[in-house]
């Protein structure tokens, strides 16, 4: 996939932690390859791994497109919604968005609207949606963790404005038969390329760009970033825009999948989209993630839930299951750095007094 | 200088660190799955490669798993299935009766190899690609309690008549208010298929019966079949009509939540509350006079048949047309009606007198 994206060596962005914690030991290959998204990536092909051998059935070119096509939704999100949780922001309307814009499509399509106008005003709902997200956040200044409950809440009422208790599901089924097509006998889904460009295009914007690095700044510290002439609003405007936009797109590819444009569609994904982000090494605090990683997050929740559900297990160990995995991947780097810190004091508890010793003059 | 050298070293400890951290990492998850695995080891090799012998499988897919409704609905399936003599009896479903949330369990079952998929849908048309597949693998699709776009499966196993579960309904809320003024109804989700199909009979009965003619519906309201939900809406519905005389909630969540609400407020006895309820959840409130009668098919009949309609389809026994016939144990011949529709049987009413004769 588009993991490889990023393996030219990222300039150090934690400039201001140097001072503070154990300069960093590790630089080059060793860097990328110990990072908090190799590991995530190694857990992910270990767990791949296991369950083609453990779990019957699960190492075939079905799994893959079964698979792929469960995920789509949340890989779409979590790219954009990467972006702003690493500015420091979160966006909670994503999938309200999502079934805005599939509630739209189904009453648009059911008035005889040409499928292709039908597309883009969806899409343009998103866009608008985010940009109304973004206004409140960027440009009022107000919290967006407030903002987007609230467009959350909105968001979905409108969708039921829109459709109402009706759903409609005669989509043209060349679309439908389309969005769930395989390329060859792969299993992989044709709609997969889209999504690899558009990952492809988050991963260059916040690794390789002055906008995207201002970001991880803008994480870290608003003043500072703005002192480093990043322009804070803006920046966060068009990330609201970027997960309304990408949001839409979930969800005509949700109303498409499914055939049904209902209300209800995608409802609750927003805390599977963040849940996988933060599994992916985002921090929710903000300054710190990728790309490569996110998308390693989001593919093992798949997989596990996937393979769980092969193995029909039980939905209820599946959330157990997601609960305590983000628990864990939160509380890790925590517990390394305290354990890192510890060594450190002590390191230079006891190289002191040798250094004192040293020093003084002997008369 | 010293201490720089120092940190160079230790990179090599934090090296170690990490990867005893992914390792870790790795074996917790394996541990995890591995639980998983020994379970289903069993039940995959046995279900899968039947095809020849009697060795088949059948899979329930609810609407959503721990609902009371459900549990007895399967409980009468699973009864059903090994009598039918099915090999191996699974029952998969998600938490939240959302439309897309099944697809996964079908696909998931499909690549299963299992014989029979019966399902119960939450949305007639969001199941539908993805049991277009398991049919093309070879499985046969019963649906059950609320139905599918009729091209997606096989037969569908109705309760009862779809207008007789609405009248009745209708006449007794009648019954009980006296035969006049306003009433509301507090349904499932907006989306439910059985729930809209029987609203809108009873709208068109309320509305072309005379003898109905001083009854006005005045709110349908959805409780989402969440207990919490349907709790608020009922007592939302007494805040904004209070005029009101009666409520209907057809579904078992919503009556069991209203009647709660009902009997802890001024409104006990004043307010009728009838619908479709399981006679357990409601014993309470009809010894105490809130709810004087409601009405109810048994629900295990209707995963009983379900699984036999699946074992004569598998075997071959019957195609799904119309006029097929086929024997579900002990509840006798079936016949499969017009768009491939089996009845199970009239609903039941339940009042002071019966209730304890009925135990689900």
């Amino acid at each position: 996939m588009s993991d490889t994206l990023t393996t030219a060596p990222a300039p150090t962005p934690d400039t201001s932690k140097t001072i503070a914690a154990v300069p960093k030991g590790r630089t080059g290959a060793a860097r990328i390859l110990l990072g908090r998204d190799a590991i995530m990536i190694y857990v992910l092909i270990a767990f791949v791994v296991y369950a083609s051998i453990a779990i019957p059935r699960f190492a075939s070119p079905v799994t893959v497109g079964f698979l792929l096509l469960d995920v789509i939704p949340v890989l779409l999100i979590a790219l954009p919604m990467t972006l702003v949780i690493i500015t420091g922001e979160i966006d909670l309307s994503v999938a309200s968005i999502a079934g805005l814009t599939s509630a739209l499509m189904g009453v648009l399509w059911a008035a005889g609207w040409d499928i292709g106008v039908v597309l883009l005003v969806s899409l343009l709902a998103g866009v608008v949606a985010g940009a109304f997200n973004g206004f409140l956040v960027a440009v009022v200044g107000l919290p967006s963790l407030a903002v987007t409950i609230g467009t959350l809440a909105l968001f979905r009422g409108l969708a039921l404005v829109v459709i109402g208790d009706n759903a409609v599901a005669n989509f043209p089924p060349e679309l439908t038969s389309f969005v769930t097509s395989k390329i060859g006998g792969t299993g992989i889904p044709t709609v997969m390329i889209g999504v690899v460009i558009l990952a492809v295009f988050f991963g260059v914007l916040l690794h390789m760009t002055p906008f995207g690095r201002g970001l991880y700044a803008l994480g870290f510290s608003r003043e500072a970033a703005t002192f480093v002439g990043i322009t804070v609003n803006r920046a966060k405007f068009w990330l609201y825009v970027g997960t309304g936009s990408v949001s839409a797109l979930a969800g005509i590819y949700w109303t498409l999948r499914y055939s049904s444009a209902r209300s209800d569609n995608a409802s609750g994904l927003e805390l599977t989209v963040i849940a996988a982000v933060l599994l992916g090494g985002v921090s929710i605090f903000g300054g710190k993630g990728s790309i490569p990683g996110v998308i390693a997050g989001v593919l093992l929740i798949g997989t596990i839930n996937y393979a769980l559900r092969l193995g029909r297990i039980s939905d209820v160990v599946l959330i157990i299951v997601t609960g305590s995995l983000l628990i864990a991947s939160v509380v890790a780097p925590s517990v390394f750095d305290a354990l890192k810190r510890w060594q450190h004091d002590r390191r230079v508890r006891r190289s002191l007094p040798q250094a004192a010793l040293g020093t003084q003059p002997t008369p | 200088m010293k201490l720089i050298r120092n940190h160079t070293g230790k990179g090599k400890t934090a090296r170690r660190v990490v990867s005893f951290a992914a390792i870790a990492t790795s074996v917790a998850l394996i541990a995890t799955g591995c639980a998983g695995g020994g379970d289903t080891g069993g039940d995959g090799g046995g279900g899968g490669e039947a095809g020849a012998g009697g060795d088949m499988s059948i899979t329930f897919i609810p609407k959503q798993l721990n609902n009371p409704y459900t549990d007895v609905v399967l409980g009468g399936g699973e009864e059903g299935a090994e009598e039918a003599g099915f090999a191996a009896t699974e029952v998969v479903g998600p938490l939240e009766a959302s439309a897309s949330s099944q697809v996964s369990f079908i696909n998931a079952e499909t690549q299963a190899g299992t014989n029979v998929i019966v399902i119960a849908a939450n949305d007639p048309d969001a199941v539908g690609p993805a049991l277009e597949e398991a049919r093309a693998a070879g499985a046969k699709i019963v649906a059950f309690d609320s139905d599918t776009n009729p091209k997606y499966r096989d037969v569908f196993i109705s309760q009862v008549v779809a207008k007789d579960v609405a009248l009745i309904q209708v006449q007794l809320i009648a019954e009980q208010i006296g035969g006049a003024g306003e009433i509301a109804i507090l349904s499932a989700t907006a989306n439910a298929t059985n729930q809209n199909e029987w609203i809108k009979f009873m709208e068109e009965e309320l509305e072309s019966n005379p003898e109905y003619a001083d009854i006005n519906l005045v709110a349908k309201v959805y409780g989402d079949d969440d207990d919490t939900k349907s709790f608020q809406e009922a007592q939302g519905l007494m805040q904004a009509y209070p005029n009101l005389k009666g409520i209907i909630s057809p579904t078992t969540v919503g009556i069991a939540a209203a009647a709660r609400y009902l009997s802890t407020s001024e409104y006990k006895g004043k307010v009728a509350l009838t619908g479709l309820g399981l006679p357990n959840e409601m014993r309470p409130f009809v010894k105490d006079g809130t709810v004087t009668e409601f009405a109810l098919w048994d629900p295990a009949q209707l995963g009983y048949v379900a699984a036999f309609a699946g074992k004569a389809l598998a075997d071959g026994d019957i195609t799904g047309e119309e006029g097929d016939t086929f024997e579900a144990g002990e509840l006798g011949e079936r016949e499969v009606g017009e768009n491939g529709i089996v009845i199970v049987g009239p609903p039941t009413q339940f009042n002071a007198d019966n209730i304890d004769d009925y135990d689900f």
